[in-house]
């Protein structure tokens, strides 16, 4: 099945707002394949081009393999079923407090993943389940975490908004909006003074690309070439504002002016992935970079936000048929015949039924005990006394 | 315990010489020793924390007594300055660990703005100590994501009222994250800097910045006053693996001590008794120690007893010291620098009431800063500030 390819920029020239996103997708990939055989590496163009400032965009061409392929679809449809779960999960009042999803996002979680290693670290903000997932959690942790259980990440003191998972470098998980920027940037720093040869993805959204403390440590980065790598995730509106009422430039990439940047479709998993690898080959040596991923997300901000006051369901359904991350991959498995329909079909029926059993187990564990409320406060407490809520009350000993 | 009790011969053999020397002399140096065994021998306590806090603090005690006891038979110790104490602990714990590093602004090539980390980054090469740009939000949560993968970095802030612009990712990011985090990460992070109202300086540059911190679950708060005490609270707060703000005072930097020439490390929890006495128990930290020291030569001139503690740990307060000071002399006043609404010395007035109501025999009195911002003509300024005659008064 030959598709014609369309070249597209990625600035827009329409006048309306909602077409952007329906831009991109007009294009469709070419196929090259190659000799088959079991585990096949194929490569595949990504549908759109980079976009890059200040340096060289990487090819088009992305090595992938069938097994990649595969694990992509499998932990997208995860990721997929474990975000639709988690808004039945709060609307039955099971999660409280505030629960950002990441439905339409997953491209960028599953390509980084596949980009990267391990030794990697990545920061994130709020919008973590399926980044904590790609690195290494479980979905037990994670349903346990949401729901305040003691199984969770972290032991069910943290939240929705701060999961974090120290063995595989993942620094979370963090509230406010931006903050987690300079931290990412010590990270870097730790791995520059420690030699470690590896490199740290800090996220951020497009609503944050206007904070300040953002610009601060892009400076000290570059200053001190730490190999950082900024990514925005552009989803285009930051909460209920869209970033043409925020940004005065939403051209996120071109925003570190002295720093190098790139332009990524985030709906591709393919693309995302080649960025990963090509930003961390560049920060390695050059110093910081900055990447900026477009895509979408399908829910609202948070789950008290419909989603709908602020764009059109025309909008999001448009994204949902013609960009969605979920069905491209299922299209390139089909197309290439790697796997049919009914497989995958099978497939998305085996993870739905992996997270209910991950969601029934979380329901079981049990709620942190009273005396953890001052464990973890400090480490290696001494003894100091802890005052319940009168002062009068409830004094207990600092473990 | 055989160190205990040539402790105390050191101790004994000492105090009567020491009786009314000058303020900056041994005297401190002695009463530190004191509270040293003050702390392991005694066992009433007024709260029962059992014997995890006794083995710290008898860890700690110990290592000060020690050091102390070799030092008064052996070396007299060597004279500096309080920011060469300073630089003194740093370079040490520099040198011990690897995985110190220092960041801050002009704190590399030119030396420090108080000169507390000159000639390290001659020493220790840019990548250790690091001169930031003026960006107090990026580096404060740069050092905090460094500490996070185990590095243990040392952010100074040229003036701690700058930190304001970090308070973010202090409150946030320092302290809370190894609590939501379930444990997961830990934050050794040294955060310091000169505070404190100095000489006209302007009312942006004068804060006390240990009243907006304090509420802040998960930090500990120390305040230096002497060079013994700086350099032990700053290698003891670098040894730390809890976030440690230090808080130092500008007006402090040029004092002049001997200090003992082994190494000690000072606990961040204890008080340190400066002059023990039956009347009144005299809390106060900081420059304010100072400034009770000359009230109390004019009080005992006028034979009053005051016992004077330097409460030294901010956050947690020194309970037990503290405690038993009270059961003593059943009489309280808090000197302090704070401003009188919410400072160090509200929290300390509701600490102490709450857990010796029984033992006290007046309403505590607590002396603090006016509750304005400090202007910059001079007079003005000492009026904001508490003076020593208004000590005394309150004394009497």
């Amino acid at each position: 099945m030959a598709l014609s390819r369309l070249a597209s920029s990625s600035s827009s020239s329409s006048s309306t707002v909602g077409s952007k996103f329906l831009k991109p997708l007009t294009a469709a990939f070419s196929l090259r394949r190659s000799i088959s055989s079991d585990s096949n590496p194929i490569t595949i163009e990504t549908s759109v081009p980079f976009t890059a400032h200040n340096c060289d965009p990487p090819s088009r061409s992305v090595e992938t393999s069938t097994a990649e392929l595969h694990s992509f679809f499998r932990q997208m449809a995860t990721m997929r079923r474990m975000e639709i779960a988690a808004d039945s999960l709060y609307k039955a009042k099971l999660i409280r407090g505030f629960c950002h999803l990441y439905d339409g996002q997953e491209a960028v979680a599953i390509g980084m993943e596949a980009g990267i290693t391990k030794k990697d670290a990545i920061i994130t903000a709020y919008r973590d389940h399926c980044t904590f997932l790609g690195r290494g959690g479980t979905l037990l942790e994670i349903f346990s975490e949401l729901m305040g259980r003691v199984d969770g990440c972290s032991k069910g003191k943290g939240g929705s908004m701060h999961f974090y998972r120290k063995e595989t470098n993942f620094y979370g998980g963090h509230g406010i909006v931006g903050a987690q920027v300079p931290l990412g940037c010590g990270v870097a720093f730790a791995q520059k003074y420690s030699k470690d040869e590896a490199v740290t993805f800090a996220l951020y959204g497009d609503g944050a690309a206007n904070q300040g403390q953002l610009f601060e440590a892009l400076n000290i980065a570059a200053l001190w070439d730490l190999p950082a790598i900024l990514v925005c995730e552009n989803n285009h509106y930051g909460m209920g504002t869209a970033e043409w009422r925020a940004a005065k430039s939403p051209a996120y990439y071109k925003r570190g002016d002295y720093v190098p940047g790139l332009k990524v479709d985030g709906m591709d998993v393919l693309a995302v992935k080649q960025a990963c690898k090509f930003a961390k080959e560049h920060a390695l040596k050059n110093g910081p970079i900055i990447l900026e991923m477009d895509t979408y997300r399908y829910h609202g901000h948070s789950m008290s936000d419909p989603g709908s006051t602020y764009r059109t369901r025309d909008e999001i359904s448009g994204v949902r048929q013609e960009r969605d991350p979920l069905e491209r991959v299922r299209k390139l498995l089909v197309s290439h015949e790697v796997a049919t329909e009914k497989e995958l079909k099978d497939m998305e029926k085996e993870v739905r039924k992996e997270v209910d059993e991950a969601i029934a187990k979380a329901k079981e564990s049990s709620m942190p005990d009273p005396s953890d409320l001052y464990k973890n406060i400090y480490v290696k407490g001494y003894g100091v006394e802890a005052f319940g809520v009168d002062r009068k009350e409830v004094r207990v000993t600092l473990p | 315990m055989a160190t205990l009790f040539q402790g105390l011969g050191a101790l004994t053999s000492l105090s009567p010489s020491n009786s009314k020397r000058s303020l900056l002399s041994s005297r401190r140096s002695l009463s530190e020793r004191k509270a040293g065994i003050f702390v392991v021998r005694s066992d009433a306590r007024a709260n029962q924390t059992g014997a995890r806090k006794h083995d710290l603090l008898i860890t700690n005690a110990v290592a000060t007594k020690e050091g102390s006891s070799v030092a008064s038979t052996s070396k007299p110790g060597h004279e500096l300055l309080l920011f060469e104490a300073l630089r003194e602990g740093l370079e040490e714990e520099m040198e011990r660990d690897p995985n110190v590093c220092v960041m801050g602004e002009d704190v590399g090539h030119y030396g420090g703005s108080y000169k507390v980390t000159k000639d390290l980054a001659n020493k220790f090469g840019d990548l250790r100590v690091l001169d930031t740009p003026i960006a107090e939000n990026a580096f404060t949560g740069m050092g905090i994501g460094a500490a996070m993968t185990g590095l243990r970095p040392v952010i100074e802030g040229m003036n701690m009222g700058f930190l304001l612009l970090a308070f973010n990712q202090i409150s946030n990011n320092c302290g809370m994250l190894h609590y939501t985090s379930g444990g997961q990460f830990k934050i050794p992070v040294v955060i310091r800097g000169p505070g404190g109202v100095g000489r006209q300086l302007g009312a942006e540059h004068s804060q006390r910045l240990e009243s907006y911190f304090q509420s802040i679950p998960g930090i500990q708060m120390v305040a230096c006053s002497t060079p013994n005490n700086a350099k032990g609270l700053m290698k003891a707060a670098i040894r730390s693996d809890n976030p440690v703000i230090l808080f130092e005072h500008v007006l402090l930097y040029n004092l002049k001590e001997r200090i003992p020439d082994e190494e000690y490390v000072l606990s961040l929890e204890e008080a340190e008794m400066v002059r023990p006495g039956e009347h009144v128990t005299i809390l106060t930290y900081s420059r304010m120690r100072y400034h009770v020291m000359q009230a109390a030569k004019t009080l005992v001139n006028k034979g009053y007893d005051p016992e004077v503690i330097d409460i030294r740990s901010l956050k947690p307060f020194d309970l037990h010291t503290i405690g038993n000071s009270v059961k003593k002399t059943h009489r309280v006043l808090i000197v302090e620098e704070c401003m009188r609404t919410g400072g160090i010395g509200t929290s300390l007035t509701a600490a102490i009431s709450e857990n010796f109501n029984d033992y006290l025999d007046a309403p505590i009195v607590c002396l603090s800063s006016q509750d304005v911002p400090t202007p910059y003509a001079g007079p003005l300024e000492e009026m904001t500030v508490v003076q020593p005659a208004q000590i005394v008064t309150a004394v009497e």
